[in-house]
């Protein structure tokens, strides 16, 4: 039975490849695995570790200090803690911010997370530059490193994983607003300040759950379609999801994706969605809106990406790009009123740059329903 | 948008004589910005007076101008020059002045001269209180809350408002603020009110409310033509508001902050930037959050490259002014690639994966009287800059950086002050207030107690009580039974052996650095090197920008090439400051023409050879002895240089020789006997060579004995000291006794000297570089002020205006004797006085001065250069020596007497400038050299 990790306990953390690193433990004792990826930020170590999207990966923090500010309840993106495990190189253990419900280790422990501090990250993360992203495992009660290697090797694969069935809601959820649109969102794991970005623009939200009935969705009429962000490979999300995308296409209506939405919707028109060699995973990626010629600073989350090789005109318009590698960040599409990105235009954490989509999606909502 | 085309010729503004507030950065981002512009194929001018900048090297523009910072200069440069555009934005404020004074006047547009890289408009409105305020209020953006008082009784009604004391006091339309301040108790309130509403001349007073204890935080902005901003770095105070950011610790990333207030910062600084006007460059916005609330209050807004952008770079990466001057010229930043990785963009916000601490340096020591507590205004003369993975690590290396003797913050050997002192200390800022809270911490002194009275945010606090457990833990340990994994510990936090073996002694046996040393190699403890990338890793990058850190793995490979280490001055301070950074980018340039690789060593943010792509190798570390040595270990290069990082670098000389290390250039042994006065007299009797008479003192007695036989008045002067420190001139007995318990006080352990005082000598400093056989003179200034002031404080003329020819010959006798004598390889400073047509040796300096820039711009002949191009092998036969001076040059000090003003202003043997110009002269009825003549003797004082 796992524990609260003390103080000096120490921990292991082994990789696929049979790279070891030791440190001490944090959260709960035990052992835990998932695909170890990097993230940037600096700040909003809580919205990271709540982010749908991360579900079933090991998260490890670039920026040493981690904890610093406590955790509290508006922080969430989602009910609970969605990583597996949790790699830093120097943990608070006391935090200072006068409004915070408690320290990030408490909050470990009642999200029964495991982790490891004191580790080389900076020399993990070019491991993983140069590698290419892998499976490892944590553990603070297992002490043979090889037995360790081993686990991280037949942990499950990233790829043609489905875990969107795994973070969705069970039952649809109605989410009330003062204004007079209706917009149907598919819950693959939905950020919560996703939820709020429609609801201060005035749409009430029927949110459903990742695997619904076509009946409840056609019932509720909406005015637009929007697909969330979510964890896995989307091309093992797509015999569920891509139904209920095709009804939306059929509808008329507009339709907007983030992240794992965007990539459903791709896949709707035939692009193919490839694995990426490590993935962005950050709040400082700078994405050009080819319309406008500006820039806006991103927060990303992903490991999977469109084929920029694979989109025929007739079907969609690269709309962002990133400046970083050039991959398509976001479409709109030729055959039905849509548009979808591969970066979080609600931020949390991250800057606000791109929130503009919202109002976008709203333009793209009140030009259909003749306003 | 590509680069502009309607311009191809720029004007660039330096920022003139180094100042408290305004230093060698902005040589830095002029530098970067020169660079910047001439890479794209633009013809660069530029004017700058200070002599000692790289900026006003002839292979940084296509025409520099060494004239007074005046508009008149300005005026004379474009008549002739006619530039398309003039670039204000990378010489401080004083650029910024000029060019808001000549666009009121209508000159740029009456010219031609497109102003690039900030608008006149937003920095009418950025200097300008009620302008800001109004913008602000219209943006949306928070103030402080404030309202206008026409009586004591309204006064009371804002005060209940503003719920309560303390609350801050503007009087209205007085002078400098006068009338003003903070008001904290009730009993001070009335009297206070009413004298502010008396001193306005309209009788009202600004009542606003104290933001004194809020949590500052500083960002670094660039925006381009098409509108599009990054934030290249946030930065958080440590020390709360109250405190001029220039004089505060300041630590990037911001550390307490969660994403959500920091995106409201970013937003509002984003917003900021956007209202003042269009233009494309940097922008530095302040702002102050309240603690436990998110209320965010804008402070001030800078159109300009600041300080802290310099900072910002060297803390990121990032070369903010490069991009800015880039950004002014037409590029937007998506079209430029970021010149760390060359791979991703520009347009970035750099993430960091380490932690950086700057902690100010002060020169309080200069200025007897000098009110230390720390003030909205700026009093700091330099700063350094460390990098760790964790801010234990990094506030460590920073005090070990600072060079004022410490090995780390406290835990080092020097004596614990009292609780009663501890706690005085720490209710008011001081500069030393990190190490007052890790004394507090000694004591047992709770975190929320400390928080309470200094208000620094309560991590800050746990961190440094986190570093104090270590010491209490080690404390109990010894040598031989200390776990390696509890010695890692302690090198993670940053701690040096010297502060171990402190601390392993006190459980015995007294234990020294080495033998700690020697113990964590045993036990292959050993710092590894790790790349400065703007990224944290994610993409790969090209530039050998490196720090030390106890990890596991090193980036830093190391080259089959022959290489030479050189060290750099460290923090700037009064005596020692751009004019050794100017010779140490030299030093590398030299060797690298000499085909070593150039690897560069120092802690200082503010200088161009800390730039990334300067040197080979940069290691931004502490030019401290075990920093050095591990870098040393790593690159095993051939040897060292020390003469170009002034006494920071000699200061180490003792331990090369004593680690077997080879010292390049004149033998270290000889250096160190030029400061040991009894060897060096001998030395001078046996070349037949006169100096005034003199005698080593250990105590007032014999001071008194040694005045009495070398006849008053007599300078007192301790060893081993830089800028005159300590030195003072008595005229009697008493004076005499009470400086040397001074000197007794502040150095018990030194021997010190007491000279006859030359009364009313000219003083001659005289540079030169020796290579064995010929001579090479630099230059001889005559100085205008008598001897007895020191020379740095000195006007000095360049050629002598009065001295014959018999005397100029004697002095090139006596330099080349010692030369010759004294074994020199490379450069020799020898200052003499000259008295009845007698020449007298006061002191040689086998290094580069602060005065080698200056006579390198004055004679156009890279001296630096070929100083260090000697010490490393060549033949002065092999340089072009002729000097293109006509005329005469001046270098003339500045003082920061008005930011003192509790300090008389009275000049002696101890170092006060803090910077120098240049000055061209063609007669002696130019008043520059009139002026100072005139007054020779007026300031002249002990």
């Amino acid at each position: 039975m796992s524990t609260e990790a003390t103080l000096h306990q120490k921990a292991i953390l082994a990789l696929s490849d049979g790279t070891v690193a030791e440190g001490r433990a944090i959260g709960i004792t035990g052992t835990t695995g998932g695909e170890i990826c990097f993230n940037t930020s600096m700040t909003g170590y809580q919205e990271i570790f709540t982010d749908p999207s991360y579900h079933g990966q090991l998260m490890m923090m670039t920026y040493p200090h981690i904890g610093n500010y406590g955790t509290m309840s508006r922080d969430d993106e989602a009910h609970r803690v969605m990583i597996a495990g949790l790699i830093v190189r120097s943990f608070s253990d006391h935090f200072s911010n006068p409004v915070a419900d408690g320290s990030l280790q408490e909050y470990l422990v009642r999200n029964r997370v495991i982790g490891i501090s004191g580790v080389d990250t900076r020399m993990l993360v070019r491991h993983i530059r140069n590698k290419g992203v892998m499976n490892a495992v944590i553990s603070s009660d297992i002490t043979d490193r090889d037995e360790l290697v081993d686990k991280a090797r037949q942990w499950d694969s990233m790829e043609g994983l489905e875990l969107a069935t795994r973070v969705t809601r069970k039952e649809a959820q109605t989410v009330p607003s003062d204004g007079p649109w209706k917009v149907a969102a598919f819950d693959y794991g939905i950020k919560q300040n996703i939820i709020n970005s429609f609801v201060q623009r005035g749409c009430t939200l029927r949110i459903f759950p990742a695997e619904c009935s076509l009946d409840d969705v056609k019932e509720w009429e909406a005015d637009g379609y929007f697909f969330s962000n979510g964890p896995g490979d989307p091309n093992a999300s797509a015999h569920y999801a891509l139904p209920v995308v095709n009804y939306a296409k059929s509808t008329g209506k507009p339709l907007f994706g983030i992240c794992l939405g965007h990539q459903l919707m791709a896949l709707s028109e035939e692009i193919p969605v490839r694995k990426m060699f490590v993935g962005h995973r950050g709040a400082n990626q700078p994405v050009k809106n080819l319309k406008t010629g500006l820039v806006e600073i991103t927060t990303q989350n992903h490991g999977f990406a469109v084929d920029e090789n694979t989109i025929h005109d007739s079907r969609a318009e690269i709309t962002h790009i990133n400046l970083n590698d050039n991959t398509i960040e976001g479409l709109r599409f030729k055959t039905f009123p849509g548009m979808s990105v591969q970066y979080h235009p609600e931020a949390s954490p991250g800057p606000h740059d791109s929130s503009y989509l919202f109002d976008q999606f709203l333009d793209m909502i009140k030009e259909a329903a003749g306003q | 948008m590509p680069k502009r085309n309607d311009i191809s010729k720029i004007l660039i503004i330096g920022s003139g004589p180094i100042v408290i507030g305004q230093a060698c950065e902005f040589d830095y981002s002029g530098t970067q910005a020169c660079r910047s512009l001439k890479e794209e194929g633009f013809e660069v001018v530029l004017i700058n007076s200070n002599p000692a900048t790289i900026m006003t090297d002839p292979m940084m523009a296509d025409a520099i101008y060494l004239l007074p910072m005046t508009t008149d200069s300005i005026r004379t440069i474009v008549e002739k020059e006619r530039p398309d555009a003039v670039l204000p934005t990378m010489g401080g404020q004083t650029a910024l002045n000029l060019a808001r004074d000549l666009q009121h006047e209508g000159y740029w547009e009456k010219m031609g001269v497109k102003v690039i890289g900030v608008n006149m408009a937003a920095v009418d409105i950025t200097e300008d209180r009620q302008l800001f305020r109004d913008l602000m209020e219209r943006i949306g953006i928070e103030q402080c809350r404030s309202r206008t008082a026409e009586s004591l009784l309204d006064a009371k009604e804002i005060v209940e408002e503003l719920g309560g004391l303390p609350i801050v006091i503007r009087p209205s339309f007085t002078l400098g603020g006068t009338g003003g301040g903070i008001v904290w108790h009730e009993d001070e309130f009335e009297r206070k009110v009413l004298r502010g509403l008396e001193l306005s001349p309209v009788h009202q007073v600004l009542i606003e409310e104290s933001i004194f204890g809020w949590k500052e935080f500083e960002l670094e902005l660039l925006r381009d033509d098409n509108n599009n901003v990054v934030i290249v770095c946030p930065i958080e105070n440590l020390d709360p508001m109250g405190v001029h950011t220039g004089d505060s610790v300041t630590v990037a990333p911001t550390q307490t902050l969660t994403d959500k207030q920091y995106q409201l910062m970013r937003d509002a600084a984003i917003l900021m930037m956007r209202s003042i006007g269009e233009f494309a460059g940097g922008c530095n916005v302040q702002f102050a959050m309240e603690p436990g609330s998110d209320r965010l209050v804008a402070i001030e807004i800078n159109p300009r490259v600041s300080r802290s952008s310099a900072l910002a770079s060297k803390a990121t990466g990032y070369p903010i002014a490069k991009i800015a001057t880039k950004l002014a010229v037409g590029y937007t930043l998506d079209e430029l690639p970021n010149p760390i990785t060359q791979v991703s963009s520009a347009c970035f916000e750099p993430s960091i994966d380490y932690v950086v601490v700057k902690i100010p340096r002060f020169n309080f020591d200069k200025f007897t009287g000098v009110d230390e507590e720390l003030t909205t205004q700026m009093k700091a003369v330099g700063e350094v800059m460390s990098i760790g993975r964790t801010f234990p690590e990094a506030l460590n290396k920073a005090w070990q950086s600072l060079e004022i003797g410490r090995s780390g913050l406290g835990a080092d050997g020097y004596s614990e002050p009292d609780r009663k002192t501890v706690r005085e200390r720490l209710l008011r800022p001081y500069w030393d207030r990190t190490l007052q809270i890790r004394n507090a911490f000694k004591f047992g002194t709770s975190v929320e107690e400390i928080a309470d009275i200094t208000k620094v945010d309560p991590w800050f606090l746990q961190q440094i009580r986190y570093m104090v457990s270590l010491e209490n833990r080690t404390e109990g340990q010894s040598l031989n039974s200390i776990p390696r994994e509890d010695l890692l510990e302690l090198k993670r936090a940053g701690f040096s052996d010297v502060q171990i073996a402190w601390l392993l002694s006190k459980s015995g046996e007294k234990i020294v650095e080495q033998q700690v040393r020697e113990k964590r190699l045993s036990m292959n403890l050993k710092p590894v090197f790790k790349l400065v990338d703007t990224c944290a890793a994610e993409f790969p990058a090209e530039t050998p920008y490196y720090y030390s850190t106890y990890e596991n793995e090193n980036e830093s490979i190391v080259t089959g090439r022959k290489k030479v280490m050189i060290l750099g001055s460290g923090p700037n301070r009064i005596g020692q400051g751009i004019e050794f950074d100017y010779s140490c980018v030299h030093a590398v340039l030299a060797a690298q023409e000499m085909g070593y690789e150039a690897i560069m060593v120092n802690c200082n943010p503010e200088t161009v050879s800390t730039d990334f792509d300067i040197a080979d190798k940069l290691y931004f570390e502490p030019v401290y002895w075990e920093r050095v040595l591990d870098i040393f270990e790593h690159e095993k290069p051939e040897g060292v240089i020390l003469q170009v990082g002034g006494q920071t670098a000699l200061k180490l000389g003792k331990r090369f020789v004593e680690a077997g290390i080879k010292i390049f250039g004149t033998e270290f042994e000889k250096i160190d006997f030029a400061e040991d006065r009894g060897e060096f007299s001998k030395f001078l009797k046996r070349l037949h060579i006169p100096f005034p008479k003199y005698g080593t003192a250990r105590n007032a007695d014999d001071a008194v004995a040694i005045a009495d036989r070398v006849g008053y008045p007599v300078l007192i002067r301790p060893s081993y000291v830089l800028g005159g420190q300590g030195m003072r001139i008595a005229v009697r007995e008493e004076e005499l006794r009470r400086y040397v318990e001074r000197i007794l006080q502040t150095h018990p352990e030194n021997d010190f000297l007491i000279d006859k005082y030359l009364d009313k000598a000219i003083e001659v400093d005289v540079d030169s570089v020796f290579d064995g056989e010929q001579l090479h003179i630099a230059g001889i200034m005559q100085h205008i002020e008598p001897a007895g002031v020191h020379s740095g404080d000195s006007t000095a003329v360049l050629p002598p205006y009065s001295l014959s020819k018999l005397i100029i010959e004697t002095i090139e006798t006596y330099q080349y004797r010692i030369a010759k004598e004294m074994g020199i390889v490379g450069f020799l400073n020898v200052q003499y006085a000259v008295k009845d047509e007698e020449v007298y040796i006061l002191e040689a300096n086998p290094r580069s001065t602060r005065t080698i820039p200056f006579i390198a711009k004055a004679t156009e002949r890279p001296e630096a250069k070929i100083g260090v191009k000697v010490m490393l092998g060549a033949k002065l036969s092999e340089f072009d020596l002729t000097s293109k001076l006509k005329n005469w040059a001046i270098k003339e000090p500045v003082f920061p007497f008005d930011k003192f003003p509790e300090v008389k202003r009275e000049l002696g043997p101890e170092m006060k400038s803090t910077g120098e110009s240049i000055y061209f002269m063609d007669d002696f009825s130019d008043e520059h050299f009139r002026k100072p003549y005139e007054f020779k003797n007026l300031y002249l004082s002990k």
